[in-house]
Parts: C-alpha cells; structure tokens; sequence
C-alpha cells in the first residue's frame, strides 16, 4: 500500500474537523457580534450567552451559523482565513516589491531562519567536540554525559531571560546571540548522543585491523570512526535541526523580541490579531517540514555516494 | 592575576581529582560514575562563582550560587506556591491527561493498518514542530488559570507518546505473535501479555521526551498569561523587578522537578522493561 494516500485522508480528515469546529468555538463572538449590528439573536444580551453552550446557540442560531466563519478577529481562524493571511504577508508583499518590508513574514522568517542557522551551527560543533571527547577520553566520558542528559531536562524557556540578559550586560546587543546559545542548547544533544554512538559503532576487528597496520589514532578516526557515524549523524542532524528551530522561536517567545516568527506570535497576543499568530505558527511549521527535508536530501545523496545503503 | 590564577587551580584540581578517580582501579564503575559527573559539577559551580566573585559581576546580572542558595532557602513558599501553580496544577495534569489520550488514540489507530500509515508521518512531523507556538492562543481560548497551561501540555506531549507507542506496538515479531494466535489468544490478551509490553522500551522513550515537554509548556504559556503565581510568572515578572537571585532560584526548582521526572521515568523503565538488552547490568 502506498503512503501518499493514507496520508491525504488523514490531512483531508483534519482539515474538515477544523472547519467543523469554526462553528461551535466562534458562535458566541459572531452573535455578539450581529447583536451590536442589532441582528436578532436568540437569546439576546452576551452575559445570558456566555453561561450557554456553544452547541445549544448553534442549534437557536442555525441561520447566523455563516457569521462565526466571517469574524475579524475570530477564536478560532478558518483554514481559508489563515491561507488568506499568509498569501496577504508573502506572496502579495513580493507582488508589490516589498517581500523585506517588516510587515512581511518572508522578513520574519528569514530572521528565525538565520538565527537557526547559527544555533545549529554551533549545537553541531558543541555536539561533535563533546562527541569526540567523550569516545576518546574516558574521564569526558565520566563527566560530560550525566551533564548532557540533565542539561535537557532543565527547561530551557527558564533560562532564556537569563541568558538574554546576561548577554545584554557583556555587552553584546544583537538579538542573535541569545537566540543561537538558546537554539545551540537544545540542538547539541541529540548530536552529542548519535555521533557518540557512530563513533563507537566500529566493532573492535574494524579497530585491530587498523592496528595491525599500525595506523595512527588521527588515522583510525579519520578513516575508520568518521565514515562509519556518517549514518548516525545525519539522523542527529535531523532531530538538530527541528530543535534548532524549537530553540529559536522559544528564545524569541518570552524576550520581547521584534522581529522573527515567535515575535509575531508575541505581537499577534499582545495586539490581539489571532491571525498573526496562526499564520506565523504555520509557517514555522512549513520552515521546519523544509529544512528536515533539505537534511534528509543531503543524506540521501551523501550515503549513495559514499556507497552506503539509502 | 591572583583572580586568574585561582579560576585555573579550581579546575585543574576538579579535573585533576576526576582523571585520578577515572583512571583508578580499585573503585568500581558504578561508584565512579556517580562521584566524577559530581565533582565535574561541582567545580563549574565553584568556577562559576569565583568569576562572578573576582570579576565583581553585579548580583543583579549573575548572582553567584551561594546567593542563589541563600534565596533558594529563604524564600520555600514563594516557590512552594509557584511549584504547586506550574507543576502539580499545569504540567503534570496535561501530562497525565496527554497521556492518557495519546496511549487511547494509538490503541485505536493501530487496529487500522491504513491509519497507521497516514498518521505516523504526520505525527512525525508534528512532534517535530515548534509547538509551544500555540501558548499564547491556549491561553486564549481556556483562560488565565492552570487550564491553558494543561492544554498546551496536552498538545506538546500528543505526538512524542503516540509516534512512539505505535511504533512499539509493532516491535513485537511475527513469530510472537503467531505463538499468541496458536494459544489461541483474543486481540486483548494478545495486546496485554505480548504487544504492550513489547511497546514498553519505545514508549518510555515517549514519555523521557514528555516529561521535559511538559514543564517547557506549563512555564511558556504563563509568559502569556497567568494568575500572580508560577514559575513563568515569577521568572518573566523578576527579570523586569531586577530579583534575579528569585529568578535563578525558580530556575534551579525548575531544574530539579525536570531532573526528578525525568529520573522518575528511567527508574520506571528499569523496573518495566528490566528484560530488555539495553537494562542489562554492564
């Protein structure tokens, strides 16, 4: 059986289960709403409504049932409502030449996009050089690795303000250092653990036989522990770099941040345009179904080209 | 100089006693490998606050740790009660009740191949995104109260426990369960006595990544929005009241409780899936 279909119903699934639910969680707001345009509404006046079901309303309401998919600033947007939004702050803002403008999410995207780049960067290099040494030094081994696992269990949102603000005062201004050590502090762990993993994984014939050719250790991880984690690796990368990505709108979340997609989301709570946020939230989610793809196409051509399955 | 001096002796002694104690014979690996990650702890608290200390860093900027003690001592019911707010009332409801329903859909998917294959992807995916997005409209939708924080809980730890457990539902091989079918055994027992069990080391690998998720979400969504108590609340309101000494205080309740659950689960698992290769004494 192939994939694609299951997944299409399921998507179709999802997608008709939200438009069903426009009606019930919108009603109150949309028949507040045509009462203040003096419609009638049974019954009238919000306080009776708000102690009633949304079901209930519906059901008094069946002919103001379209008013819940047309509301400006809705509970919850219609998926056509958050196209539209989306389609308003890209593709609309290219036609007009003003893809860079701040009012433009491919403007915002690219700032979180940038910042992920950097915190990938250096969770990669922490998660190698961690890796590196944990597999060469058994004292690292010893007291790296507890510190790694519970580095992840301490909520990292935590210490987002800390870290902004302990940056502040060194002296840095720009936005992106923060937003990096945040996104690097969640990002070099699944590295760490899979390339310690690939580093280990040549069984020790592999290692006598290069010690019967008397091969320097730099020769043995160069040639021997470095191809044979090329696997592993990739798969870290991918679990990186979605957490990468989780890092970045976490740091821009809590830290008053003005630009970058959690920004928005910030902005959309606080000026109360729950579109922002949803159109923000999926092109999040569209960021990071690309940039997993774009590591899984790089493995794919990597592996074939170095011979390994694929 | 002196201030320099001192910053190398304290790790040259911490690092220099863990290579004596890695390389020692006579101790045996599991004592080692509870005393080297403490004293490897240890010395980045002691270098921690010989440089806050030396470099005269305002304990408004970085406290040093024992200050960061002092508070954490002086202050039980301020973070008793944010404990309770966050903790007991936000994430470990949503993480019981996500719990719950993802552990419910995966049985219920499961029986159908063609969901299987439509949702595994997609819950592969959703696992992968930056969920705690949805925190600030959970607190729209379910209010200022620990509801919203449940909620957003709820959805964060959704998908790691579903992928999971499906996949561990099919960790069992044909043969087990060919075995099963000659003993003449119903879906139910099948699922009881072979394939929950067999799911058990994949779904304790959910729930690791749960219970992290967990208090991310409780605390994020309470930037947004929550009554004047919590652990979000305290941290976003003491950054802007310069109590950082609180704040590293919460941070340090936080570290725990996320440490605690998280060994809670590994204790869990080894006693659950004690058969399992990966639990073998080494």
């Amino acid at each position: 059986m192939n994939k694609s279909l299951p997944i299409l119903v399921v998507l179709f699934a999802m997608l008709v289960l939200w438009i069903v639910a426009v009606a019930p969680m919108n009603i109150k707001l949309a028949l507040d709403q045509l009462e203040r345009q003096k419609v009638e509404v049974t019954p009238s006046g919000s306080v009776v409504r708000r102690e009633m079901s949304s079901f209930v309303l519906l059901a008094k309401n069946a002919q103001h049932v379209g008013a819940a998919y047309e509301l400006d600033r809705p509970k919850l947007p219609t998926p056509r409502q958050v196209a539209q939004e989306i389609w308003k702050t890209t593709g609309k803002m290219v036609q007009r030449g003003r893809a860079w403008s701040k009012r433009s999410l491919i403007y915002h995207s690219w700032v979180t996009l940038k910042s992920t780049f950097y915190g990938f960067a250096l969770g990669v290099s922490i998660g190698l050089l961690g890796a590196i040494a944990i597999v060469y030094s058994r004292v690292a081994d010893y007291s790296l690795m507890p510190w790694a696992i519970i580095s992840q269990t301490v909520p990292i949102v935590a210490l987002a303000p800390m870290i902004i603000v302990v940056s502040s005062q060194v002296g840095i201004e720009s936005r992106d250092v923060p937003k990096a050590i945040i996104s690097a502090y969640l990002c070099f762990f699944p590295v760490l653990v899979g390339m310690v993993k690939g580093l280990r994984s040549p069984d020790a014939a592999q290692i006598d036989l290069l010690k019967t050719y008397n091969a320097s250790g730099f020769a043995t991880f160069l040639k021997l522990r470095l191809p044979a984690s090329v696997p592993y690796l990739f798969t870290s990368l991918k679990v990186g770099i979605a957490a990468a990505l989780v890092g970045t709108i976490v740091g821009e979340l809590p830290t008053g941040a003005i630009n970058g997609l959690g920004a928005r989301i910030l902005i959309g709570d606080q000026f109360g345009t729950p579109l922002a946020i949803w159109s923000a939230l999926f092109l999040a989610a569209l960021m990071a179904g690309l940039l997993v793809s774009a590591i899984g196409l790089f493995q794919r051509l990597t592996l074939a080209r170095m011979g390994m399955q694929s | 100089m002196i201030f320099a001096l001192t910053i190398l002796a304290v790790w040259a002694i911490g690092w220099g006693l863990n290579i004596g104690l890695a390389r020692a014979d006579g101790i045996s690996h599991r004592s080692k490998s509870i005393a080297i990650p403490i004293i490897f702890g240890l010395t980045l608290l002691l270098l921690w606050e010989v440089t806050v200390r030396g470099l005269e860093v305002s304990p408004v900027i970085l406290p040093p740790p024992s200050l960061v003690m002092q508070t954490f001592a002086a202050s039980p019911d301020i973070l008793w009660v944010d404990f309770v707010q966050t903790v007991l009332k936000g994430a470990i409801r949503g993480l019981v009740i996500g719990i719950i329903a993802a552990f419910a859909f995966a049985i219920v998917i499961d029986r159908s191949e063609f969901l299987t294959r439509g949702l595994l992807p997609i819950g592969n995916f959703f696992a992968a995104l930056p969920i705690v997005g949805v925190a600030p409209i959970m607190v729209n939708w379910f209010g200022f109260d620990w509801h919203s924080k449940a909620a957003v809980v709820v959805i964060m730890v959704f998908f790691p426990i579903l992928v999971n457990t499906v996949q561990g539902l099919k960790a069992s091989d044909a043969m087990q369960r060919d075995l099963m079918k000659t003993y003449a055994a119903s879906y139910w027992q099948t699922l009881f006595k072979l394939r929950l069990p067999a799911a058990m080391p994949f779904i304790f690998n959910g729930l690791k990544v749960a219970t992290t998720l967990a208090l991310i979400g409780a605390i994020v969504a309470e930037y947004f929005g929550s009554p004047t108590r919590g652990m979000g609340f305290r941290i976003s309101t003491g950054v802007g009241s310069l109590a950082i000494d609180l704040v590293w205080a919460e941070i340090c309740v936080a570290a725990l409780v996320g440490t605690g659950l998280f060994g809670l689960m590994t204790w869990g698992e080894k006693k659950i899936t004690f058969w399992h290769p990966s639990q073998r004494e080494k």
